[in-house]
C-alpha cells in the first residue's frame, strides 16, 4: 500500500508555504536596524553612564509630555540602576513639586518630592493633555521599552531564542526617534502628523523631539540626535526593567547550578538503574 | 492506589496512625512500591513534570496574590508593583507567566506522547478522558490569568473570547452580559475571573487526583504497548520511575530557567504592557501561543457560529478518541501508517499554531481552511479507517522480550557498561 504521507505533506507544503507568504500584508512596518546594547545578552549588564545621559535626555527633552510614574526618584539611587547616590537621588527628587495633602487645613499643597515619591505626572489627567497634544495622550514611559516590538517573523522568531535577542523594543524605539524624515512623494500625511521611516504606518503624531546639540553632555559624548536615541532608549530599558541586572545574574547561578544538578542525576539514575532487578 | 500493601510501620507512632489512617501505606502503595513497566522512556516523565508545573503554579501564584490587585484601575499598576519594588517580585511574576507556558509545553508533549503510544485505548479510557477535563481546565485558567495584568491584550482577549458565547442562537447575548456582569468586559469581568482563576488550579489538583488513581488501578502504559506480563517486566516506582523523572524534570526546569531569567518576555505579547484601553483596538489581537492552533481554527470558519462549534468540537473531539481510534494495537512503533499520520498531524497542530499568530486573511485563511480540515480528518475518517486497513508489525510476547532485543542490539556497549558498574 503506498503510504499518503508524501500526498498530505505535499497538501500541507503547498498551503503553507506557497499561498501563506503571497497573502503577507504590505510591509507597514520597516524593520529596525538592530544596535548594540550594554544590557543584551546574559551577562549584559547597564552602562551606567549612559543610563545618567539617557535621564538627562529625558528630564531635557521627554519630560514635558511622556510621564515616568512607575518609577520612584529612590530607584535612581538603587543597584542595577544609573547608579546615582542616595544623596543626589534626594536632590534631583527637591527638583520636582509633588501635589500632596489634604493637610490639617483640609486643602492640597505642593512640596519638594523625597526620593520615596514617583515622577509627577506631566499633565494633571488625559483631557488636557489630548487637548494640548493634537488630541494625542502622549505615553507613558514606565514600560514602554517592553510595550513596543516589530515582528521578527519566521525562522527568526525561533533563533531568537538561542540568541537571546529580546531588544526588539529599544530597536524600535531608537529607530523611531532618528527615523524623522521628509515624506516621500505621494505620500500623503494626515494633519498633526509627522513623517517617521520606522513608525508603523508612518504617520506619528509626536514631532521629531529633538536636534544635534539640544542637550548638553559634560561627558564628551557626541551631542547628536544619534547618541540621545541610544541614550535615552537605553534610560527606557533600565526604566522598564529595573530588576534586569539581578535577573541576569541570578539566572546563570540557577541554570549552572540546574546543568550540575541534572548531570549527578542522570549518573544516579545511571547507577541506580544497574541495580534493576534482572537487569539486561 | 492498590488495596494491598508491602508497607510495615515499624515506628511505634507510624503503627498507631497505619490502624487508624494507613496514609502512609497508601503513599507508599502509590509512590514506591508501585510496579512501573521497565521500558518506559523519557517521554513519561512529563506526567512528573506536569504536576510539578502545577504546584509550581500554585505556589507562585499564591504569593502573586497577596501583592495584586484585581481592580480594573489598579491591576496594571499591582502587577508593575509586584515587578518593580516587591522583594523578588518580578522573580515570582516571571515564574508564574513562563510556568503557565511550560505547563502547556509540557502538556501537550504529553498529550503527544498519549496519542504516539496508543495510551487512550482499553482499559486507559477513563485516564484519557479525564487528561482532556484537565486540559480544558488549564485552558480556562490560563485564559483568566492572561486576563488579570490587564494590559490591552488581556482586555480584548478576554473580549474576543467571552464574545464567542454571543454565537449562540437566542440566548447568546444575554449569556454574554451575565458573563460579563454588565454592558462590556470591564471591572466585574475582571473580579470574576480572578476568582475563577484562583479556584481552578484546585479543581485541577482535584481531577488530576482521579487522573492519577484511575492510572494506578490500570497501570501505565508503555512504549511497546504490551501490558506487563510477570513481575520481571515492571520495576518499582521509586527509586526507578522516580530518579528518571527527577532527571528529567531538571533538564526541563533549565528550559524554563531559560526563559524566566533570559527571555521572561519572548512569550507574551508587547501590547500586554500597554494598560488596558476600552476605546483603542490592537491591529492584532492574538492569544498566547498555547491557544493558536485552536484561534486558526476558530477565524478558518466564515460563520461565527460554526467556527465556535468547529473550536469546541476540536477539543470536545479528543475525547472520543479511544473509540475513534479502531486499531487494536497502542504503540505506534508498531504501527507503520498510522506512525506517518501522527507526525502529519503534529505538523498540522504546529501550522495551525503559526497561522493562529497570522492576521486571518488572503491565502493565510486558505492555509488554515485546509489544516483545520485536516485535523478532524485525522481523527474521523484516518484513525477509524487506519485499524481497519493497516498491518501492524508483529508485537513483541512481552516488555522483558522487548528490553532485551533492544539491548541485544547494543551488547558490546551493555557489556562495557556492566563491566565498568561491577
Amino acid at each position: 500500500m503506498i503510504s499518503p504521507r508524501p500526498v498530505a505533506l505535499a497538501v500541507l507544503a503547498a498551503s503553507v508555504l506557497w499561498l501563506a507568504p503571497a497573502a503577507a500584508p504590505a510591509a507597514e512596518q520597516e524593520t529596525p536596524p538592530r544596535l548594540k546594547w550594554s544590557f543584551a545578552g546574559p551577562f549584559g549588564t547597564f552602562d551606567r553612564a549612559q543610563l545618567q545621559r539617557g535621564f538627562k535626555v529625558y528630564r531635557e527633552v521627554c519630560q514635558t509630555c511622556h510621564g515616568l510614574n512607575l518609577l520612584a526618584f529612590r530607584n535612581l539611587a538603587e543597584p542595577g540602576g544609573p547608579g546615582f547616590t542616595p544623596a543626589q537621588a534626594a536632590a534631583i527628587a527637591a527638583e520636582y513639586k509633588i501635589q500632596d495633602g489634604p493637610n490639617d487645613q483640609g486643602e492640597m499643597f505642593e512640596r519638594p518630592g523625597r526620593p520615596a515619591d514617583r515622577f509627577p505626572r506631566p499633565f494633571a489627567n488625559d483631557g488636557l493633555a489630548r487637548l494640548v497634544n493634537n488630541g494625542v495622550v502622549p505615553p507613558d514611559f514606565s514600560v514602554i521599552a517592553k510595550a513596543r516590538t516589530y515582528e521578527r517573523g519566521f525562522p527568526w522568531f525561533v533563533f531568537d531564542i538561542f540568541a537571546q535577542y529580546q531588544e526588539q523594543g529599544v530597536d524600535f524605539i531608537a529607530a523611531v526617534l532618528k527615523g524623522y524624515e521628509p515624506p516621500p512623494q505621494g505620500f500623503t500625511l494626515p494633519p498633526g502628523t509627522n513623517y517617521n521611516r520606522y513608525f508603523p504606518g508612518h504617520a506619528i503624531a509626536m514631532p521629531k523631539p529633538m536636534e544635534d546639540g539640544r542637550v548638553d553632555y559634560t561627558d564628551g559624548s557626541p551631542a547628536t540626535v544619534d547618541q540621545y536615541a541610544k541614550d535615552i532608549t537605553a534610560f527606557l530599558a533600565w526604566a522598564a526593567e529595573p530588576h534586569m541586572e539581578a535577573r541576569k545574574r541570578i539566572g546563570f547561578q540557577v541554570i549552572i547550578f540546574l546543568i550540575v544538578f541534572a548531570g549527578l542525576l542522570y549518573f544516579a539514575k545511571m547507577k541506580v538503574w544497574s541495580g534493576a532487578p534482572d537487569h539486561a | 492506589m492498590s488495596a494491598h500493601s508491602t508497607y510495615e510501620p515499624k515506628h511505634p507512632f507510624m503503627k498507631w496512625l497505619e490502624a487508624r489512617l494507613p496514609i502512609a501505606s497508601l503513599v507508599h502503595s502509590s509512590f514506591v512500591d508501585y510496579p512501573t513497566p521497565r521500558n518506559l522512556n523519557y517521554w513519561w516523565a512529563f506526567g512528573g513534570i506536569l504536576s510539578f508545573m502545577l504546584g509550581a503554579q500554585i505556589v507562585t501564584g499564591i504569593v502573586l496574590v497577596m501583592h495584586y490587585t484585581p481592580h480594573a484601575d489598579l491591576a496594571f499598576n499591582s502587577v508593575e508593583h509586584v515587578m518593580r519594588d516587591v522583594n523578588y517580585g518580578w522573580l515570582l511574576r516571571y515564574l508564574h507567566s513562563n510556568g503557565a507556558a511550560m505547563f502547556f509545553l509540557a502538556v501537550y508533549i504529553h498529550i503527544f506522547r498519549g496519542m504516539y503510544y496508543g495510551s487512550y485505548k482499553e482499559p486507559r479510557e477513563v485516564i484519557w478522558i479525564l487528561g482532556v477535563i484537565i486540559y480544558l481546565l488549564m485552558m480556562a485558567t490560563g485564559f483568566m490569568g492572561y486576563v488579570l495584568p490587564w494590559g490591552q491584550m488581556s482586555f480584548w482577549a478576554a473580549t474576543v473570547i467571552t464574545n464567542l458565547f454571543s454565537a449562540i442562537p437566542l440566548v447568546g447575548e444575554s449569556i454574554v452580559t451575565w458573563l460579563w456582569g454588565g454592558f462590556s468586559v470591564g471591572n466585574p469581568t475582571l473580579q470574576r475571573f480572578f476568582s475563577l482563576h484562583y479556584l481552578l488550579p484546585f479543581v485541577i489538583v482535584g481531577v488530576v487526583v482521579l487522573h492519577i488513581w484511575a492510572l494506578h488501578v490500570v497501570g501505565q502504559n508503555n512504549p511497546i504497548g504490551v501490558e506487563p506480563k510477570s513481575s520481571q517486566d515492571t520495576v518499582p516506582f521509586t527509586p526507578y520511575a522516580t530518579m528518571k523523572d527527577a532527571f528529567v524534570l531538571a533538564c526541563f526546569s533549565i528550559v524554563y530557567a531559560w526563559f524566566v531569567f533570559y527571555l521572561p518576555n519572548y512569550m507574551g505579547h508587547a501590547d500586554n504592557y500597554i494598560p488596558a484601553n476600552p476605546a483603542v483596538t490592537p491591529t492584532h489581537i492574538v492569544p498566547e501561543w498555547y491557544y493558536l492552533p485552536f484561534y486558526a481554527i476558530l477565524r478558518a470558519i466564515p460563520n461565527k457560529l460554526l467556527g465556535v462549534v468547529a473550536l469546541a468540537a476540536s477539543i470536545l473531539i479528543l475525547a472520543f478518541l479511544p473509540w475513534l481510534d479502531t486499531s487494536r494495537v497502542r504503540s505506534a512503533n508498531y504501527r507503520p501508517l498510522y506512525r506517518q499520520f501522527f507526525w502529519v498531524f503534529v505538523l498540522v497542530c504546529i501550522g495551525l499554531g503559526w497561522l493562529g499568530a497570522k492576521p486571518a486573511e488572503g491565502g493565510y485563511v486558505i492555509a488554515a481552511r485546509i489544516l483545520t480540515a485536516w485535523y478532524f480528518i485525522h481523527f474521523l475518517v484516518v484513525l477509524p479507517l487506519l485499524g481497519l486497513i493497516e498491518k501492524p508489525l508483529p508485537l513483541p510476547h512481552s516488555i522483558t522480550e522487548a528490553v532485551l532485543a533492544k539491548t541485544g542490539k547494543h551488547a558490546p556497549i551493555a557489556a562495557a557498561a556492566v563491566a565498568k558498574s561491577s
